[in-house]
């Protein structure tokens, strides 16, 4: 057992570092961050200069083949690459869902043509993609979308709503799955397209989220046409296409998740004055601080293990869900513990010194449980697929959408 | 980055994992839990014939001369079977603390019948239902002769000898030291006394005038026994985990097995959520405790800090995965005749043997104080 790279490994990693050192600043400490507003347009500029220069080195999909502009490298390339790359001040964050989910299904699904045509321009940043999947009645049910698209000549018309669709409104392209069959059982009448976000009739509306950022956005269809050669997959294909997509979306390990933690808590404590003495003395705070620091703990050993799989050339599996199922409550609980420790001048947020980012993680821990999976429904991935329990009982498996209670 | 056991570990793993399938059923448990013998003698012989006392004593003592993570994967194996055999008594213990300060008599003497398995040996620190502390120690050492008396010692009938905290006089942590007594000499007593766990037995040990002789420094007892104390944390959390793992797949195969309402229990949210939580829980005991082996097989500096934190994630796995196997269960779980109540005692008797998770919520944040610091 070590922690240190296979002699491969660090070869990668010293080349990475060289290419990095000569096209990047080194952050000076490691809680420097890349400082500015999401919604800054500059820095979606500065994020698309460096995805190109990153594309053209090879290093934008690592995993990709070199046909598509990629390295034809393996997993574990990719994650030192990322854990490189974390040391240097570069805007990232703009590219991930496109790259790690739309082009991966487009590799498979669409035409030769197309893929000549838009999978450079993605690797480079020139275009962004989103996903269009979730709709105010289908969340974790994706399936249960309503979203229509008819047939009309050569093309499609779709017409609809689609909710929490990140970057929307900076986005190009997006995939998108409709149902084009409505009297059949969900997951049977879906296909899955891909369009234009400046086609007419999408229009985007930012959510203002719990944090008071918008990341995401609403986008309403209305009489939108998509040519019938954008199709991904066959007509009523369209839950196999969405599978590949999701499937691609655990392949994102590695990542640093960064954020506040048990250090800054510890520091919060023994900066801390509560009645009785010292907070860091007092052994309530010390059985929170001891608990989450396993947990803390215990997730980046986790996180060592994969690491170990992607090394010996293994797919992490549904295992990694655990990642999200620990770490989300942790935020929101350890975010509110800290504002307790603050008393009453834990309410405040802005720019009161000491003050800010607890309160961010909890506020943003809210979300983390829900984004990407609730914790519910990862502890159903880990039941069924992990411990071979039986899947929940579906009562409208084999009803045509049609017939589906609007209460559905 | 290999943050994993070696192919060579894995193979020993799945062979102690055979005997201990084909050898260690349940109903061995069950026979020991109810019965008079100390322990799973036939078990103790066949683990003995594998090397598996042995493995981390040199092989000039007649050990295989391999490390800690071998004895690692030995532990998850005898966790998940609920062995009742004194291998932690005499192996993480007893053996551990002559390798690290006995003598080269007390070696000689010792280490290759303890890695045999034809001497068994094991601590006795306690003296009663308090933790011990330089405050509580009574058992004293003087001129060679121990008196007083201390329990619950962990296989305290079956042991040849045992290591003893004792007092040999001085103030607050300076007056403890360790001793190393036999315990089929003249002046020693010992009763069993119940525990919630007999199928590892506990006895009240009483010296009166015993024979002893120091292990180790003189005044250092303290020091030394939180020492062996921090290597056992991360062996018994492999056995927590074994353990763990045991009582999820128990649990998990009775939900498949059981139906209610016309529906296999398995099939209900609030049963796989709970199963689902016991899987998270020995993940992260797990990962926790392959660092915590990392650290004590490198003599690591960070191992303080990695065993406490590998025994609180390992108990809380433990403790949760044995007491809702029951509760899956439904009342089958809580019945004489069914398996579940081995893991249930087991992960108590685990959970406070070397000290509880309050203790060691306690010397984890102080270690972390201690390292940021430095």
């Amino acid at each position: 057992m070590d922690f240190n790279d296979t002699p491969e490994e660090a070869a990668f990693r010293a080349k990475a570092r060289a290419w990095l050192d000569a096209n990047a600043k080194r952050k000076t400490d490691d809680k420097q961050a890349y400082r500015a507003r999401v919604d800054d347009p500059e820095l979606l500029k500065r994020a698309k200069e460096w995805q190109d220069k990153k594309a053209a080195a090879g290093y934008a999909r690592i995993t990709w083949p070199v046909e598509y502009g990629g390295m034809g490298g393996t997993q574990i390339q990719q994650v030192i690459y990322s854990q490189e790359e974390a040391n240097y001040l570069v805007p990232l964050g703009f590219f991930d869902i496109g790259l790690g989910m739309c082009i991966p299904t487009m590799m498979a699904y669409a035409s030769k043509e197309h893929l000549t045509r838009y999978v450079k321009p993605a690797l480079h940043g020139d275009e962004v993609w989103c996903q269009l999947f979730s709709e105010p009645v289908a969340g974790s049910d994706v399936a249960g979308i309503r979203t229509r698209a008819e047939r009309d000549g050569d093309d499609w018309v779709i017409n609809g709503q689609k909710v929490w669709t990140s970057g929307a409104h900076y986005c190009d392209y997006g995939i998108v799955i409709t149902r084009t069959n409505p009297d059949v059982p969900k997951h049977q009448g879906l296909t899955m397209f891909f369009l234009s976000m400046k086609s007419p009739g999408v229009e985007v509306r930012p959510i203002r989220q719990i944090s008071g950022a918008a990341n995401f956005n609403e986008v309403f269809f209305t009489n939108v046409r998509v040519p019938d050669s954008q199709r991904l997959g066959k007509v009523g294909d369209g839950w196999k296409v969405a599978l590949t997509t999701l499937m691609n979306e655990r392949l994102a390990v590695g990542t640093p998740s960064g954020g506040l933690d048990v250090d800054e808590l510890l520091d919060l404590a023994r900066e801390t004055e509560l009645e009785d003495g010292p907070a860091i003395r007092n052994a309530h705070v010390r059985s929170k601080i001891a608990d989450w620091y396993v947990q803390t703990q215990g997730l980046k050993y986790t996180k060592y293990r994969t690491l170990t799989s992607l090394s010996k050339g293994q797919t992490p599996g549904p295992e990694s869900s655990i990642g999200k199922i620990v770490a989300a409550p942790k935020m929101q609980d350890l975010g509110a513990f800290a504002m307790e420790l603050m008393g009453t001048g834990g309410v405040m947020t802005g720019d009161v010194p000491g003050a800010g980012g607890f309160q961010a993680q909890w506020i943003g821990g809210a979300g983390f449980r829900i984004a990407g999976g609730t914790d519910e429904i990862l502890r159903n991935i880990v039941a069924e697929r992990v411990l071979g329990l039986p899947q929940d009982v579906r009562v409208d498996k084999d009803v045509p959408f049609s017939a589906l209670g609007k209460a559905k | 980055m290999n943050f994993d056991f070696s192919d060579d570990q894995k193979m020993l793993k799945d062979q102690v994992r055979k005997f201990l399938t084909d050898k260690c059923p349940m109903k061995v448990v069950r026979r020991v839990l109810d019965g008079p013998e100390t322990h799973a003698a036939e078990v103790w012989k066949g683990l003995a014939e594998l090397g598996a006392m042995g493995t981390a004593i040199p092989e000039a003592y007649g050990g295989s001369g391999l490390g800690a993570l071998e004895l690692c994967v030995i532990a998850e194996e005898l966790g998940r079977s609920c062995a009742p055999v004194p291998f932690a008594s005499s192996v993480y213990l007893a053996t551990e603390a002559l390798m690290r300060w006995g003598s080269d008599a007390q070696k000689k003497t010792w280490l290759p019948r303890l890695a045999d398995g034809s001497a068994i040996g094991t601590l006795a620190a306690g003296e009663g239902p308090k933790p011990a502390s330089p405050r509580t120690v009574r058992a004293a050492l003087s001129g060679g002769k121990l008196s007083g008396e201390k329990l619950p010692v962990p296989d305290g009938e079956a042991a040849d000898f045992a290591v003893v905290l004792v007092n040999t006089g001085g103030a607050g942590e300076r007056a403890l030291s360790l001793a190393l007594v036999e315990l089929a000499g003249a002046g020693v007593k010992r009763e069993r006394v119940a525990t919630v766990d007999p199928a590892r037995k506990h006895a009240r040990l009483a010296f009166d005038g015993a024979k002893a002789e120091p292990l180790g420094a003189e005044g250092d007892g303290w020091r030394m026994l939180n020492e062996l104390y921090d290597a056992a944390a991360v062996l018994i959390a492999f056995e927590q985990i074994g353990g763990a793992e045991a009582a999820m797949w128990m649990a998990r195969d009775y939900a498949l097995q059981r139906y209610a309402f016309g529906r296999q229990i398995g099939s209900y949210q609030a049963i796989k959520h709970k199963l689902a939580d016991m899987y998270v829980k020995v993940e992260l005991a797990r990962s926790n405790a392959y660092y915590g082996a990392m650290m004590l097989n490198d003599r690591g500096a960070d191992l303080p800090v990695a065993a406490a934190a590998t025994r609180v994630s390992a108990i809380d796995a433990y403790d949760f995965a044995a007491k809702e196997n029951i509760q899956t269960h439904g009342g089958m779980g809580f019945t004489w005749e069914a398996d579940t109540q081995f893991h249930y005692r087991r992960s108590r008797l685990l959970a406070l043997g070397i000290g509880g998770p309050m203790a060691w919520k306690e010397k984890l944040v102080s270690r972390l104080e201690q390292k940021n610091a430095a």
